[in-house]
């Protein structure tokens, strides 16, 4: 505008913004019930794409929570020795179990198989054969390391340690189901269960475990006593490794590496599933057809407050006209018509929000959820509402701008 | 502004010798037909500082059109109008309405006060492109209130006040920017008999005062208080009261 040659005499229009803005406000609070209803379009367009982004997320975090305190701290580790070498009966060395609990962020590990009985062997809770047999319960050699990596609730007498283990003792945990199979019913009486021919002291009857549901159906015995007795594992055996939160990803690489520092190509560490990987995976589904119910809300609310505004504009013709005969220019006029409808939009916007997050704390209080809320989500918000409104505001307060002073102080 | 201000001391002596604030110079107005219709013959005129003068003539006659051209709400289509000196017709949007906001106060049949604003509130808003101070602005509307007889209703809402109270709220409105010149259109069109002669005479007042005065008026009876008369009819802008 400094290009255009400034006639001598004459102090061109000004319209401060403050003046702007209170100009706005006031021609808003004129009608303050039209306002509000004008806003709400908006209102639930920011609202409810509030509530769904915060939704989503809080859901996604909801499964992640679950996911860390089962599988998340899990690691399995499997001998795939049968691969590379023939001459290989078991992977994991005597020391397995130390040599994995040295690891940063692992609480327990160790080694486990199934045992493969031979003919005629079975377990019994008498020596003799066929009295108190129960057919197919099948036995576990498992490591001191890997019964405290499974999560044991002991429910009477305990669990086998490292002594029992480094020194071959003939003792056996079983789980409480199958101690009533069994017939056994205290430890007081110091039980004894027989496998084929040799006995073993029933020391632990537990309760539950976290991890590998089927020990309880299974007679756990000490990893090395089993190897003593019926040899290496037939089928193969696997490392059972608990680690902290946060922790597997990393043990995971490491395991193969501190089990078998000669040949890790042995082993094969199988972390759990990347939670990130799960959490885009859910947010991608659901919240995509509720962002497009949000934007559909965020037209009409457009629509709603460029209907009104024009409808203001039509309205307020006489005070265009004043205001075009006490010197504002045309774009004074479109200037102050668009702050109106911004300052509508961004008003709409900002209460839209706190519904929004008022809907997310709400939901997942009552789902005894964590709300969760991206800090981006709340800021967007606002402006999403000032954008809707000014777009709104364009056409009719161009109209504005181009009503000429003539016709509409005729009125 | 060129010193132009509504006070007794610059009251030119002899008002023959003022400097003009009208200058018509053969300006009309023809709206572009079929058919062309000339709303507003081409016409000379000068209204001096300081000079009261109303214009007559029926409704139809030509005053409104002579009044947006004087107003600067329209450009003749010929001849020259020149304000304070200026000449008007090579104006841009953008400093007509500058000059419009600056040197003329209109008084309006209508009142056209916003509805929802206090009178202090309405006779700023005159102010409000002008660029002046917000306390300034105030500060002269509250004067310009006090000048018009209402300095005991600042903060009334214009639906509380009575017909001639809104107007002069109107009239004081016009008054704070401190223009050159008050056009008045029809200014006691809406009031009863007694209130029209209070007007008048506060418009009388303001122009004992230096104020220069242009009303526009179809009732004779107002346009006789003019120092000087002209009549318009078809168009014709005429020197002296029509018969």
């Amino acid at each position: 505008m400094r290009i255009r040659r400034r006639t001598d005499g004459i102090e061109p229009s000004r319209f401060h913004w403050r003046d702007l803005v209170s100009e706005s406000t006031a021609g808003l609070l004129q009608r303050p019930a039209r306002a509000a209803l004008t806003a709400l379009g908006t209102v639930l367009g920011v609202g409810s794409f509030v509530a769904v982004l915060g939704l989503t997320a809080t859901a996604a975090s909801q499964i992640d929570a679950r996911f860390s305190d089962l599988s998340a701290t899990e690691v399995t580790v499997q001998d795939i020795s049968g691969e590379h070498t023939e001459f290989e009966d078991l992977a994991f060395p005597g020391d397995a179990d130390q040599r994995v609990e040295r690891l940063n962020g692992v609480a327990h590990g160790g080694v486990l198989w199934t045992v493969q009985l031979g003919e005629g062997q079975e377990v019994r809770s008498a020596p003799v054969a066929g009295a108190g047999a129960a057919s197919q319960i099948q036995v576990v050699a498992a490591s001191s390391g890997a019964l405290l990596a499974a999560g044991p609730s002991v429910r009477e007498g305990r669990v086998y340690d490292r002594w029992h283990d480094t020194t071959r003792q003939r003792v056996a945990v079983i789980g409480v189901g199958m101690a009533a199979r069994l017939g056994i019913t205290t430890l007081e009486t110091q039980p004894a269960l027989f496998i084929g021919d040799e006995a073993f002291s029933v020391i632990g009857i537990l309760d539950d475990t976290e991890r590998k549901a089927d020990l309880l159906l299974s007679v756990i015995v000490p990893r090395s006593t089993a190897q003593e007795i019926w040899g290496p594992p037939k089928d193969g055996a696997e490392m059972l490794v608990s680690t902290r939160v946060g922790a597997a990803q990393q043990v995971a690489g490491e395991v193969p590496v501190a089990v078998r520092p000669d040949h890790p190509e042995y082993l094969r560490a199988v972390p759990p599933p990347d939670p990130r990987t799960l959490r885009s995976g859910v947010s991608g589904d659901l919240g995509q057809l509720f962002l497009v119910l949000a934007a559909v809300c965020l037209f009409i609310g457009s629509v709603g407050i460029a209907n009104t505004t024009l409808v203001a504009v039509m309205e307020r013709t006489g005070e265009i006209g004043l205001r075009r005969a006490l010197g504002a220019r045309g774009r004074h006029v479109l200037a102050q018509f668009l702050t109106e409808s911004g300052v509508l939009g961004a008003l709409g916007g900002l209460i839209g929000t706190s519904l929004g997050v008022t809907v997310v704390v709400g939901v997942a209080m009552a789902r005894e959820w964590t709300p969760v809320i991206q800090p981006t989500t709340v800021v967007a918000a606002p402006v999403i509402g000032l954008v809707t409104g000014l777009l709104a505001g364009l056409y009719p307060a161009w109209r504005a701008s181009r009503i000429q002073p003539v016709e509409a102080l005729r009125r | 502004m060129t010193g132009t201000t509504a006070t007794a001391v610059d009251r030119p002596a002899d008002e023959a010798t003022a400097p003009p604030v009208i200058e018509m110079r053969g300006a009309g107005l023809t709206y572009p037909g079929p058919p062309a219709v000339a709303a507003l013959k081409p016409c000379e005129l000068t209204v001096r500082k300081g000079e009261f003068v109303t214009i007559v003539g029926p409704s139809g006659s030509g005053k409104s059109t002579f009044l947006n051209i004087a107003g600067l709400l329209d450009s003749p289509t010929e001849g020259q109008y020149l304000l304070d000196g200026i000449d008007t017709g090579s104006l841009s949007d953008a400093d007509r309405s500058a000059l419009r906001g600056r040197r003329i106060g209109f008084v309006f049949q209508a009142f056209h006060l916003l509805p929802h604003r206090t009178a202090v509130e309405n006779v700023t808003l005159s102010m409000v492109y002008g660029g002046a101070h917000r306390k300034d602005r105030i500060a002269a509307a509250r004067d310009a209130l006090v000048r018009v007889g209402l300095g005991h209703r600042l903060e009334a809402i214009p639906t509380t006040l009575s017909g001639g109270e809104r107007q002069r709220v109107a009239i004081a409105r016009a008054l704070a920017a401190r223009p050159s010149l008050l056009l008045c259109d029809e200014p006691t069109g809406n009031l009863d008999t007694a209130t029209a002669a209070t007007v008048m005479e506060l418009l009388e007042d303001l122009h004992r005062d230096g104020m220069t005065v242009l009303i526009i008026t179809h009732d004779p009876a107002v346009a006789r208080r003019g120092a000087r008369t002209l009549a318009i009819r078809d168009g014709v802008l005429t020197e002296g009261r029509a018969a």
